[in-house]
């Protein structure tokens, strides 16, 4: 009873319930599947705002921990250990809130093995949930990789054309990751006596031969999840093939994972190594923020062009990650949210019209806004925000990562200024796929398409609520998370110090 | 309400500010969620309602403002706590005379659309977007008046690219069509035009900011002004890179050389649109930017230099391209770029009243100019094709007009001004305004810029002068063109008035043309009310050597346009410009733009393209290829060494023994 | 009393009978046998040294191996039975989809 009395534990396990009930339930009854899949994830939802409640903003530290011997074996201990600080809790609710989204938006576009498909993405919520959560490296590991498996089953049974191909190559892409990080979590745990993380933040630095190594044994990992140029080339498959609402919790969760990782391992536990290395991985954001932004632009294909977005996106990301100071650090995790909220939305609103059309491609489209005036209107405010208008979420998120580059003690203006560029570059794509699909005239085919139902105007409008709330007024996103990025940022500050 | 409060208590009305912003906001909700329901009148008067509450806030302003001309600051919410922004709403005079103008104008523009859309929506074929278009109009009037209230360059910039966006939601309004309603994407191309033209320009905005940041430590208009002395003497640099890059937003917003070219294609807007925004407000914003910030561009002449050229220069440039143009709303497009360009040099030179004086007279004046050209156009249409009101049956064609008819262009019309008077003279009141023929307001406004560059540089004074030549030549051209001569197609021999709520418009705006120089002459108001926020009075005054070479200038100029288009008019739509022979191919790149579009193409866009499509092709066959090959490399090793495994029991079995031995051999001889 | 030498020397030949069983015999069963035979001989063995050392160790073991032999000839002859009802065939020889 205790482990459940943990709001953490409680939030992440609740879904297996889920999957327990949905065992019972005959296959048949798809929309008691659904159901119950939908209300399970709005328990957990409702649990993580129990937990948000709880949440002290003004403490930096990991709260509401939950620690447990797991494993005793040859003199270390591996725990299970969950907590959640400043820099962890914006995802874990865009993970809870993005869950039921994304199931609910299945509701009609999936109907083959429906009971497995919620499975799958209940079970999923599980591994996401722990790897935000957890507190014990090899806690984060088997999360990690626990997370990792439903992911290639959703593809590979509910995805499109060439799922196979595209499930092996993101799981197998992903593994090569994972095994160099395996080999540097027993690297570290060893050398250091111990594997949880608050113990190894306590001890202090990791001696600076080691941090080389680790460091990039954890970047690769987390690299190819996020993924960074050049290891992105399975992200547009995964993508193009995913399911709809795969493809949302791909790029609102999955790929987040990667630049929670560098946030919570590389950040905290190397920041020597993470000041001699920021310029090349600095470098590589912002070839991914041109280069996405550029291959986007040049997509036939409506999904893959918003995957491509993502390399863009995520790039940013990166680059304020390693401003290495609080602004840079705030605005790249703001911009995990805004990336999750609006490309999530995004791969939804492609969702909506290949449910309709059975095409991506798109020549195929225009003059939609004519046809589906509620559709349309969403989806230009989502493309808006991706484009980072400002009073919308993107804005913030960027302009606040473009501040941290600019004024980075190891970045600087040049940085800031390239990376600008993309801002430019993404009003390009974002206007041309704008103009392609929902302005010009009609295509006769698509005469007879009918506009947003309740269900799907009920998931825009909540993505669209936090579009214009984190974009009018995000200070209380960033009340939460600033205590602890502050503190990341001042031990950073000391290695920059101490490097010059 | 109490006004007794207003003039005893004037600063109790200062927190209504945020109001102007508010209530076009709340009509366009409105209108968003029942529009349908209420149908076009209701949707018309709510948003006509909501622009005028927010001119009656900037009215209430002006009076508060009148007894505490120092302004304030009116605090609404916290907003981007990291660089230490809030939403914050500035009042002072500077602000609130744009927040009148745009109110103002806009209310007007809003009354007239009302009824232009009417007919727009019919021709267009899709009446229930009646209310979108409206729901825009009210989200740019809500833009502009955050754009021109914000305390701070990050709420400034908030508004800067809501206006940009309703620019390019309003330009691509008709998405389907193009200018001519033929079905096309050429709409929606100019719409993605001038977002992606301004956002290159918002792209040096914003490094504008993070320069500033990270030199001044703040965003906020006073704690920036009151830095500026400390920083000029220490890093004079910085404030010099910070001065250019909003001159790169100014060009993008103020349509200047280089990034001007969307401006022109931004006509495909409908033309209450090409009125409010893309003549008489949005363009503006640069001009109020720079004003703005004259702490900084005080501080830096080379920077004010570069501005005054950058304007002189569009001045001159964009009226040749204005002399060779047929399209009676592309005319009048240049013509703008034009005057922007003299608002910009002014405030390059330092004339910042000049600057303010010209941007008010021009939103009066262009916006007329514009509405008026749209009562040709619509008059045109109605005649062209009636609708059943008008006694035409549904979707009839009078098949008497010549091939090719489009209702915007000048060579088919001639003598508009008997069909169409209160349009022809109101027409005729916004020409010889904008050509500067006294006492019209333009004749005061730009005197006063052309007498302050005179002052400053020659070079910028004579491109100015020169400008002003053409000005007046091409709009004489426009206006005899337009009115005056034979009707040269049926649809301009049976042109129709249009109704109330767009003459009376039309009526208003002339007269506020006609008395307008009343602002800054014979007194100085305007200099003296803006004086206490841009922090000095010129005594401009009237230069009587100026002031009669440019009311020179421009009476000859008209006379020459007579000469050439009045004494002689055209006779049929297909005959060549009178100007074609004599200038020869100086008038080819008038009227092909000075081929500038095809050059952007050539230089910029086309190889973005190719780059593009090469970055794609790469990723496939270079960095995809290179991890499947890793994959075949990886399956190909795999399948060589599987040949050990044959698949039969006894050969594992052997194996295994004859390991077992050679481990015991290895333990045995160890 | 036999000497240990010998019990040694019959559970080595025992032993080699199986190997030879194993690696000669193409019928499943018969392999088993020889499995069997061989895990007899490492019986024998055990018993043998723990008579002679006078510990129980050994024994025990035994009963351990055959046990295990127990179950594994459960399990082996479960999966020949179905084998069987697949192939119509016990033959190892036929059994090759394993081969790279």
């Amino acid at each position: 009873m205790d482990f459940l009395m943990n709001p953490l534990n409680l939030m992440t396990f609740f879904p297996l319930v889920g999957v327990a009930i949905i065992l019972l339930i005959p296959r048949e009854r798809k929309d008691a599947i659904r159901w119950t899949a939908v209300i399970t994830s709005l328990v957990s939802f409702f649990v993580s705002l129990q937990m948000l409640m709880a949440f002290h903003a003004q403490n930096p530290g990991f709260q509401m921990v939950y620690d447990k011997v797991w494993m005793k074996t040859g003199g270390f201990e591996i725990h299970y250990a969950l907590g959640v600080d400043g820099l962890s809790i914006l995802l874990v609710l865009l993970t809870t809130l993005l869950t039921p989204i994304s199931i609910f938006s299945a509701w009609t576009a999936i109907e083959d093995r429906v009971k497995e498909f919620a499975i799958a993405f209940l079970v999923m919520e599980v591994g996401m949930l722990g790897v935000f959560l957890a507190l014990d490296l090899f806690t984060f590991f088997v999360f990690w990789e626990f997370s990792l498996v439903p992911m290639y089953f959703i593809i590979g049974i509910w995805g499109g054309p060439r799922r196979t191909y595209s499930a092996i190559k993101f799981m197998l892409y992903t593994m090569v990751g994972s095994v160099l990080m395996l080999v540097a979590i027993l690297w570290l745990g060893l050398s250091q006596g111990t594997f949880s993380l608050p113990e190894l933040l306590a001890k202090g630095s990791v001696p600076a031969h080691l941090q080389t190594w680790l460091f990039w044994a954890f970047a690769l990992a987390f690299a190819i999840k996020v993924p960074m140029w050049p290891l992105h080339s399975w992200l547009p498959d995964a993508h193009v093939e995913a399911p709809t609402a795969g493809s949302v919790i791909l790029a609102g969760v999955l790929l987040k994972m990667g630049t929670y990782g560098f946030l919570r391992f590389n950040l905290s536990l190397f920041p020597e190594a993470s000041v001699r290395f920021a310029v090349p991985i600095a470098v590589l954001a912002i070839i991914g923020i041109i280069y996405g932004a550029m291959v986007a632009y040049a997509q036939k294909d409506f999904k893959k062009l918003v995957a491509y977005t993502s390399v863009s996106h995520l790039g940013f990301v990166m680059l304020g990650l390693f401003a290495l100071n609080a602004r840079g650090i705030a605005g790249g995790i703001l911009q995990m949210i805004n990336h999750g909220i609006s490309t999530g939305a995004l791969f939804l609103i492609v969702g909506i019209i290949y449910e309709r059309t059975h095409t991506r491609d798109l020549s195929a489209f225009g003059g939609l806004w004519k046809i589906m005036p509620i559709y349309g209107a969403f989806s230009i405010i989502v493309a808006l925000s991706s484009m980072g208008l400002p009073g919308m979420n993107g804005f913030i998120g960027e302009f606040t990562i473009l501040m941290g580059a600019f004024e980075s003690p190891v970045l600087g203006p040049a940085f800031a200024i390239s990376a600008a560029l993309g801002i430019v570059l993404a009003a390009v794509y974002i206007l041309v796929m704008l103009q392609k699909v929902f302005l010009g005239p009609v295509k006769e085919k698509n005469l007879s398409l009918k506009d947003l139902n309740w269900r799907e105007i009920t998931v825009m409008a909540v993505l669209t609520v936090f579009i214009f709330w984190i974009g009018l007024h995000p200070a209380p996103f960033f009340n939460l998370m600033m205590p602890a990025v502050e503190k990341m940022a001042g031990g950073l500050q000391a290695a920059v110090l101490a490097m010059h | 309400m109490f006004f007794s409060e207003v003039t005893n208590q004037a600063g109790t009305f200062f927190y209504l500010a945020p109001w102007a912003v508010f209530f076009p906001v709340i009509g366009l909700l409105f209108n968003m969620a029942f529009g349908r329901k209420i149908g076009e009148k209701g949707v018309a008067m709510v948003a006509v309602a909501a622009s005028t509450l927010s001119f009656v806030v900037a009215v209430l302003l002006w009076l508060s403002l009148r007894a505490q001309p120092e302004g304030t600051v009116i605090p609404l919410a916290s907003w981007m706590t990291v660089v230490d922004v809030s939403w914050a709403f500035r009042v002072d005079t500077l602000a609130v005379t744009m927040m009148l103008v745009v109110g103002g104008v806009g209310s007007l523009i809003h009354l007239y659309a009302a009824g232009y859309m009417h007919y727009d929506v019919r021709y267009k074929g899709d009446p229930g977007r009646y209310g979108r278009f409206f729901v825009f109009m009210n989200l740019f009037i809500a833009s502009m008046m955050l754009l021109v209230s914000g305390n701070s360059y990050l709420m400034l910039f908030v508004g800067w690219e809501g206006v940009g966006l309703c620019s390019y939601l309003l330009i691509g309004f008709w998405f389907e069509y193009d200018t001519k309603g033929n079905l096309s994407t050429e709409n929606a191309k100019a719409g993605k035009k001038a977002f992606v033209a301004n956002r290159i320009g918002d792209f040096g905005f914003m490094a504008a900011m993070f320069y500033m940041f990270t030199v001044f430590g703040t965003l906020n208009f006073d704690k920036v002004f009151a830095e500026v002395p400390a920083v000029a003497s220490a890093n004079p640099h910085a404030l010099l890179i910070i001065t250019l890059l909003l001159l790169l937003g100014v060009t993008g917003k103020s349509a200047q050389i280089p990034l001007y070219v969307w401006l022109p294609d931004a006509m495909a807007g409908p033309t209450p649109v090409s009125a409010l925004i893309h003549a008489a407000t949005m363009v503006t914003a640069g001009v109020y930017l720079v004003a703005r910030s004259h702490v900084l561009y005080d501080a830096v002449p080379a920077a004010q230099h570069a501005v005054a050229l950058v304007g002189a220069l569009t001045a001159l440039f964009a009226a040749t391209i204005a002399v060779g143009q047929y399209d009676i709303k592309k005319v009048l497009a240049y013509s703008t770029i034009s005057q922007l360009g003299f608002m910009v040099a002014a405030v390059g030179v330092g004339a910042y009243v000049a600057a303010m004086f010209h941007l008010i007279a021009h939103a009066f004046f262009k916006a007329l100019l514009f509405l008026a050209a749209g009562s040709v156009i619509i008059a045109l249409e109605r005649a062209h094709h009636p609708l059943p009101e008008d006694g035409g049956a549904e979707g009839e064609h009078h098949g008497n007009d010549p091939e090719g008819f489009d209702p915007q262009d000048m060579r088919f019309m001639g003598g508009l001004r008997k069909v169409i008077p209160v349009t022809f003279w109101t027409y005729l009141i916004g020409g010889l305004a904008l050509a500067g023929i006294p006492p019209l307001v333009a004749f005061f406004s730009k005197d006063e810029i052309i007498a302050e560059a005179k002052s400053a540089d020659a070079l910028v004074y004579w491109l100015l002068v020169t400008a002003a030549f053409l000005t007046a030549f091409y709009i004489g051209r426009q206006i005899f063109m337009v009115f005056f001569g034979e009707a040269r197609s049926h649809a301009a021999e049976h042109a129709k008035e249009s109704p109330w709520p767009m003459t009376s418009v039309l009526v208003t705006l002339a007269a506020l043309s006609v008395a307008g120089g009343l602002l800054n002459w014979p007194r100085p108001y305007l200099a003296e009310w803006l004086g206490h926020t841009l922090g000095e009075v010129e005594a401009a005054g009237l230069n009587p050597v100026v002031a009669g070479t440019s009311a020179t200038i421009a009476v000859v100029s008209l006379l020459l346009a007579w000469w050439l288009y009045g004494k002689r008019p055209l006779e049929s739509a297909g005959q060549p410009d009178p100007l074609k022979r004599p200038l020869g191919w100086v008038f080819t790149g008038m009227e092909a733009k000075w081929w500038v579009d095809e050059l952007y193409w050539a230089v910029v866009l086309n190889p973005y393209v190719a780059l593009s499509r090469i970055a794609a092709a790469f990723d496939v066959r270079v960095i995809d290829e290179t991890v499947n090959d890793t994959a075949w490399l990886t399956d190909f090793v795999g399948g060589k060494i599987a040949r050990w495994q044959t698949g039969f029991v006894r050969n594992y079995a052997l194996s295994v023994f004859v390991g077992v031995l050679l481990i015991f051999t290895y333990l045995l001889w160890r | 009393m036999v000497p240990t030498n010998y019990l040694i020397i019959l559970s080595a030949v025992l032993f080699l009978i199986g190997v030879a069983g194993v690696l000669v015999r193409r019928n499943v069963l018969v392999v088993y046998m020889s499995i069997e035979l061989m895990l007899n001989a490492a019986n024998l063995a055990f018993a043998a040294f723990a008579s002679a050392f006078g510990a129980l160790d050994g024994q025990i073991a035994v009963f351990f191996v055959m046990t295990v032999a127990a179950a594994e000839v459960a399990v082996g002859l479960a999966i020949l039975v179905t084998i069987f009802r697949t192939r119509q065939s016990v033959d190892v020889d036929s059994l090759h989809q394993l081969k790279g």
